[in-house]
């Protein structure tokens, strides 16, 4: 169970959140020019680490805003939170 | 390889026979290979087995990193139907039924495969509709598939909670008598013990820890147990697959999730049947010791922890309760979880990749178990003939690409 540090409410059970995946993919710029591959880079293609990972949670539950996790996929160990629009933090070593 | 027989057995017991042999080697590694998978799970065992007995490709080597069957082989609930919505699924997961059927013989290994019915409860006027239509769409691609009403369902399983004062009442089903359950372990100490005697390698405690490329050609692998040469390498690794993937330079559409399942303490059988239900969220059968095997819906984050969290469990407990009120009281013995490698479109890749001469074989997500021997099969014809099975073709990566998608999520709901 995960407890998660939701940046405008504080520390809330997971239960509170709805998962967002993988964040900071970018949809295609010229979506008219946009190759089929790019299509689907940016739908459907992920990173998926082992290890940390950018993630998009909201706070459904609560304040209902979206905002950014840096959780590790094999301790869960969430090591930073930040809001949409903040500089990105460093990903532990 | 000596067969295992009644016979044999017999005179093991009285002292006659000469002892019971290593069901397989623990060899060193070879420097080189013709093929090696990476995986030594139920598929990517089935896929070297296939590979020595249909093609004679019998230089091939499978590498596990931990124990063979120690991954989503021996962690999930069991469960082998075919009964899918789409022409494509249906008939890969047919033919692997079909497989399974005579698996056992096959192998010389009991499988213990149990065809005793599965149904999938529907509990709204929509549910009924959806499981008609896909009880017609199974029968025209050649799958047993019937639809129950309320009346026979709840005759079939006595323990069913019969009330209509639910949020869920039963309304009927689907269902499919051939669909059933096998010994998991079994399949992978099966193929394992069958690919062993054809000549094939297996090497545990060995993790790829790098991709040795060529241009755009893979020649070999680096493990933790040295380098190895090998003129085509299949991916075979489900919830590992995109580490693997990133170690030969491209990306795949899928995420990990945990997906956990938990049984019961063992009472007497109660149910001889396999049980779905998509509205509450769970799917049980009871085990030969009598516990009751259930399974739940994926954890929604991103893991390869093989654990995941209690809501899940919590859920699974109350639509069990929902679903059988007998079972309140029953102790949970232990839950677990393993690392599901989930498509977007909830049906699995496998085929060929962006570097030549690996292969994949992933995205089986919540359901590869019922795949086991299919799956082996057609990625095996795959690599030997260096084109897609025709079964396999559909699922091809360039899917994502092209559109065709083979969307079992509504289809296939919870239950996979």
């Amino acid at each position: 169970m995960l407890l998660i540090p939701c940046p405008y409410c504080g520390e809330r059970t997971e239960s509170e959140f709805r998962y967002g995946g993988e964040a900071h993919f970018r949809r295609p710029e010229n979506h008219l020019e946009a190759t089929d591959e790019a299509w689907a880079d940016y739908l459907f293609m992920r990173k998926n680490p082992k290890g940390w990972h950018r993630e998009r949670w909201m706070h459904i539950a609560g304040c209902k805003r979206w905002f950014y996790v840096v959780r590790h996929t094999v301790t869960h160990r969430i090591s930073s939170v930040y809001k949409v629009g903040d500089p990105l933090p460093d990903l532990p070593s | 390889m000596k067969r295992y027989s009644f016979v044999q057995l017999l005179r093991n017991a009285i002292g006659l026979g000469d002892g019971w042999q290593q069901a397989w080697r623990s060899p060193e590694p070879k420097p080189s290979y013709d093929v090696v998978i990476v995986g030594g799970g139920g598929h990517g065992l089935a896929t070297a087995y296939y590979l020595a007995k249909n093609h004679g490709v019998r230089n091939v080597a499978v590498l596990e990193k931990g124990w063979i069957g120690g991954g989503n082989t021996g962690r999930n609930t069991t469960v082998v139907r075919s009964n899918y919505l789409w022409d494509e699924s249906a008939a890969i997961y047919e033919h692997s039924l079909k497989l399974w059927e005579g698996l056992t013989q096959e192998l010389n290994f009991n499988v213990m495969f149990s065809q005793r019915n599965l149904v999938m409860l529907a509990h709204t006027e929509h549910e009924m509709i959806e499981a008609s239509r896909r009880v017609h769409a199974n029968r025209l691609n050649g799958i047993d598939a019937e639809i129950w009403s309320r009346e026979q369902t709840l005759a079939f399983i006595p323990i069913l909670n019969k009330s209509m004062n639910i949020r869920y009442p039963v309304m009927g089903g689907s269902a499919q008598p051939r669909a059933g359950i096998a010994r998991h372990d079994a399949v992978a100490w099966g193929f394992a013990r069958g690919a062993d005697a054809l000549g094939v390698d297996i090497i545990q405690n060995c993790e790829v820890i790098g991709v040795r490329r060529e241009g755009s050609r893979i020649v070999g692998l680096d493990t933790t147990r040295g380098a190895i040469d090998a003129k085509k390498v299949a991916f075979v690794a489900a919830g590992h697959s995109s580490v693997l993937a990133s170690l030969a330079g491209f990306r795949l559409p899928i995420e990990s999730h945990p997906l956990q399942a938990m049984v019961s303490e063992p009472i007497k059988p109660v149910l001889d049947t396999v049980v779905m239900s998509g509205a509450v969220h769970a799917y049980v059968s009871q085990s030969d010791k009598g516990e009751l095997v259930m399974g739940a819906g994926i954890d929604a984050f991103n893991s390869y922890a093989q654990r995941g969290s209690l809501p899940i469990l919590e859920d699974l407990a109350s639509a069990m309760v929902e679903l059988f009120p007998i079972v309140s009281r029953l102790k949970i013995l232990r839950s677990w979880g393993g690392i599901v490698d989930v498509c977007p479109d909830a049906s699995p890749i496998i085929g060929r990749t962006p570097v030549d001469g690996l292969f994949i074989n992933c995205g089986w997500g919540t359901g590869g178990f019922k795949a086991t021997p299919g799956s082996g099969w057609v990625l095996a014809d795959t690599i030997a003939n260096d084109r897609p099975h025709a079964l396999a073709a559909p699922f091809s990566m360039e899917r994502f690409a092209s559109g065709r998608l083979i969307d079992e999520h509504g289809a296939a709901a919870v239950a996979h």
